[in-house]
C-alpha cells in the first residue's frame, strides 16, 4: 500500500512545481508581452501554443464526438459505459484550448469579436464559431453528470429530452471544426511543404481526429483502470482497436494516394530535414500502430492496445506539429523552437487536464455503474488480471 | 478605378527617399540605423535592397485578392476598391492568421508591445482615398516608383519591356502572381535574387479555402439530416425490439 501512496504524493509535488512555473510564465506573458515570453517572430507567428495547445488540444478531444456518435446516433450500446469519460475529456480539452488561446492571441480581450464582426470567407471565422458553439454543446452534454450528482431531477429531465439534438449538433460541429483546422492551411500552397500541403488537408484532419478519438479512449480507459482502480473494459477496447485499424488503414491509404497523385512520392525517398520528420510521423501514426494491431495477440491484449494507442497519439501530435512548424520552416527561411516559457505554459495545461480529469472522476458520476463498489485504493495489476482472466477463459 | 504602384528597378538609384517618406507618413522612426536595415519590420514598412549596383524595393504588394484580408476572421484587414489593403486595429484580436497566410511574408507584429497590432504598408490608404499619390511615389526623384491606375501602369510596364527588351527581364512581377497585385515590379536581374519567390501560384489564394468554405452551408443541412436519419433508423429498430419483447412478456404473463 505504501508504493501507490508515495507515487500519489510525488505526482502532487510535480503538479505543484508545474503550477508555480505556470503562474510565473503567465505573469511574463501578460505583463511582458508575447515578445518576451515566446520565441514567436515575424517568420513564425504560430508556434507551440497553436501547434500543440490548440491543434493537438482539439484533436485529443475528438473522443467525445466519436464515441457519442457511435453510441447515441449509431446506437452501438456496448460502448455506452465509456461515453462519459470521453465527454469529460472533450469538454476539458475545449476549455483548455480556449484558455490557451487567451495566451496566444495578441489582443485576447477582443476574442469575442467574431460574434459581431463577420468574415465568412475566413476559415478562422468558422473555427471561432465552431469553438464557441461546440464548447457550449459540450457543456450541455456534460451537464447531466453534474445534475445527477446534485440530484436535480427536473433539470435533468429537461436536458435529457433535448440530448439527441445536442448530440447531433456536437457531431456536426466537431466534423466542421476538426476538418477546418486542416482547411486553415489550404491557403498556404506555396508555404507549407508538399509533404503536408494537400487539397485533402480537411479530410486528413477529420480522419485523423477519429483515429485519435479512438486511441484517446483506449488510452484514458487504460489510465483510469490503472489509477482509479477501475475495471478495464477489455472487450470494448478490443472493439475500439479494430475500428482504429480500419480508420488508420483508410488514412494511410489516402495519404499514400495523395502523395502519389501530387508527384511527391519521390521526395519521401530523398534524404532531408522535412523527410526525417515526415517518416517519423508516418511511422508513429500509421505504420507502428497498424503493424501492432494487425497482430491478433497484441490486439487482444490490454498492454498491446495501450501501446498502439499511445503510438497513434504521438504520431498525430507529430503530424500537427509538422503542419504548424516543420512544414513552413523552409519557406520562411528559419527554424523555430519554443522558449522555455512556452513549454512551461503548455505543460501546465496538460497537467491541469490530468488533474481536473482526476478530480471530476473522483467527485462526479463519470463511471456511474461501478462507483459504489470501488475501494479507494487497489493494486492496479490485480485489476488488469481480474478483467483479463474471465475473457481469456472464454476464448 | 483601382490604383497601383509600378516600381522599375532599372530607374532606381537607391537613394532611399521612399523609405524616409514612408516613415514620415506613418509616424515611424527613421535614422541612419533604420536606413541600414534591409528588412521590413514593424517599424519599417518598405526597404530598398542593394545587390552590387542593382536595387529592389520590398513592401506590401497589396494583392488584388489578398490572402490576409480573406483569412482575417474579424475583417480587420480589407482590400479597398481603390487598391490599398488597409488594417483596422480596433477589430483585430491578434490571431496572426494574416501573417501565416501572406505569401510574401509582409505583415509584421509588434511583439514587444503590451497591446500589439499588425504592421504593414497599407499603400497610403488615406492619401489614396484623398486622390493623392503614395508617399513613396511622391518622394521618388527618378520616377522609379510610379503611382497611377493599375491598368495604365501595367500597359506602361509592358511597353517598357517591349521598347527596351535588353534592359528588362520579360516578367512583370505582380501581374499574375497570386492572382495579381496592386504593386508591380520590373527588374533586369531575377527577382529571386532579392528574395522574391518566382514559383508562386497564379491563382488567387483565397480560392483555395473558399472552395471548401462555400460548401459548408450546403453541407450542414445534409449532414445534420443524415445524422438525424441514422439516429431515427437505429433507434426505431430498438423500439420495435422493445415493443416485441413487451408483447411477448405480456402474453407470457397472461398465460
Amino acid at each position: 500500500m505504501t508504493v501507490p501512496r508515495i507515487r500519489f504524493t510525488f505526482w502532487k509535488a510535480v503538479f505543484a512545481v508545474i503550477m508555480v512555473g505556470g503562474i510565473y510564465c503567465t505573469f511574463l506573458r501578460f505583463f511582458r508581452g508575447l515578445g518576451a515570453s515566446t520565441n514567436l517572430s515575424d517568420q513564425f507567428p504560430w508556434g507551440l501554443w497553436i501547434g500543440f495547445d490548440v491543434m493537438c488540444g482539439v484533436m485529443l478531444a475528438a473522443g467525445g464526438f466519436t464515441l457519442t456518435a457511435a453510441v447515441e446516433i449509431f446506437n452501438i450500446k456496448r460502448f455506452h459505459s465509456i461515453v462519459r469519460p470521453t465527454i469529460l475529456t472533450a469538454f476539458l480539452g475545449y476549455l483548455l484550448v480556449c484558455a490557451a488561446l487567451m495566451y496566444d492571441l495578441g489582443l485576447p480581450w477582443n476574442i469575442w469579436h467574431p460574434l459581431i464582426m463577420r468574415n465568412p470567407h475566413s476559415v478562422m471565422f468558422e473555427v471561432a464559431w465552431c469553438v464557441m458553439l461546440y464548447t457550449t454543446v459540450l457543456a450541455l452534454e456534460f451537464s447531466p453528470i453534474v445534475l445527477e450528482h446534485f440530484k436535480l431531477k427536473r433539470a435533468l429531465r429537461v436536458v435529457r429530452s433535448f440530448m439527441v439534438v445536442f448530440v447531433i449538433l456536437g457531431v456536426l460541429l466537431s466534423t466542421l471544426h476538426q476538418s477546418s483546422l486542416g482547411t486553415l492551411y489550404l491557403i498556404m500552397p506555396n508555404k507549407l511543404h508538399p509533404f503536408w500541403w494537400s487539397p485533402l488537408l480537411p479530410v486528413f484532419f477529420f480522419l485523423s481526429a477519429i483515429a485519435v478519438g479512438l486511441a484517446m479512449t483506449i488510452f484514458e480507459s487504460s489510465m483510469s483502470s490503472k489509477y482509479f482502480g477501475r475495471e478495464l473494459e477489455l472487450p470494448i477496447l478490443r472493439d475500439l482497436g479494430r475500428v482504429l485499424v480500419v480508420v488508420l488503414a483508410l488514412y494511410g491509404i489516402l495519404r499514400f494516394e495523395d502523395l502519389l497523385h501530387r508527384g511527391v512520392l519521390k521526395l519521401v525517398f530523398t534524404p532531408g530535414y522535412e523527410q526525417r520528420f515526415f517518416l517519423l510521423e508516418i511511422f508513429l501514426s500509421v505504420i507502428a500502430p497498424l503493424g501492432l494491431l494487425l497482430i491478433p495477440k497484441v490486439r487482444e491484449n490490454a498492454q498491446g492496445l495501450y501501446l498502439a494507442a499511445v503510438l497513434t497519439l504521438l504520431g498525430f501530435v507529430t503530424n500537427r506539429l509538422n503542419v504548424t512548424i516543420t512544414g513552413v520552416e523552409i519557406a520562411v527561411g528559419g527554424r523555430y523552437a519554443p522558449k522555455w516559457t512556452e513549454v512551461v505554459i503548455t505543460v501546465m495545461f496538460v497537467a491541469l487536464g490530468f488533474a481536473i480529469f482526476g478530480l471530476a472522476a473522483k467527485y462526479l458520476p463519470i463511471f456511474p455503474e461501478e462507483k459504489a463498489q470501488i475501494p479507494a485504493l487497489r493494486e492496479p495489476s490485480t485489476r488488469f488480471s481480474e478483467a483479463a482472466v474471465p475473457v481469456h477463459a472464454g476464448d | 478605378m483601382s490604383k497601383g504602384i509600378l516600381y522599375d528597378a532599372t530607374m532606381c538609384i537607391g537613394c532611399k527617399q521612399c523609405e524616409q517618406a514612408c516613415a514620415t507618413e506613418n509616424g515611424l522612426p527613421y535614422d541612419d540605423k533604420v536606413a541600414a536595415q534591409e528588412v521590413t519590420s514593424a517599424h519599417k514598412y518598405t526597404t530598398v535592397l542593394t545587390k552590387d549596383d542593382k536595387f529592389m524595393r520590398r513592401m506590401c504588394m497589396n494583392c488584388d485578392d489578398p490572402a490576409c484580408a480573406s483569412v482575417c476572421p474579424v475583417g480587420a484587414l480589407k482590400k479597398t476598391s481603390l487598391g490599398p489593403v488597409t488594417y483596422d486595429k480596433s477589430r483585430c484580436m491578434g490571431c496572426r492568421y494574416c501573417m501565416a497566410a501572406c505569401p510574401f511574408g509582409v505583415p509584421k507584429y509588434e511583439w514587444d508591445k503590451a497591446v500589439p497590432g499588425v504592421r504593414k504598408c497599407i499603400m497610403c490608404g488615406k492619401r489614396v482615398a484623398e486622390g493623392k499619390q503614395t508617399a513613396c511615389a511622391e518622394s521618388c526623384p527618378t520616377g522609379a516608383t510610379k503611382f497611377g491606375d493599375r491598368d495604365a501602369l501595367l500597359e506602361e510596364a509592358k511597353k517598357r519591356i517591349h521598347d527596351n527588351p535588353g534592359n528588362y527581364l520579360p516578367h512583370i512581377f505582380g501581374e499574375t502572381e497570386v492572382g495579381g497585385t496592386s504593386v508591380m515590379l520590373l527588374s533586369s536581374i531575377p527577382f529571386n535574387s532579392f528574395g522574391y519567390r518566382t514559383d508562386l501560384t497564379e491563382r488567387a489564394l483565397p480560392m483555395y479555402t473558399y472552395q471548401v468554405l462555400s460548401r459548408i452551408p450546403d453541407f450542414v443541412p445534409l449532414f445534420g439530416t443524415m445524422l438525424g436519419g441514422i439516429y431515427w433508423i437505429t433507434h426505431r429498430r430498438q423500439d420495435v425490439a422493445e415493443a416485441e419483447a413487451n408483447e411477448k412478456g405480456q402474453k407470457g404473463g397472461a398465460q
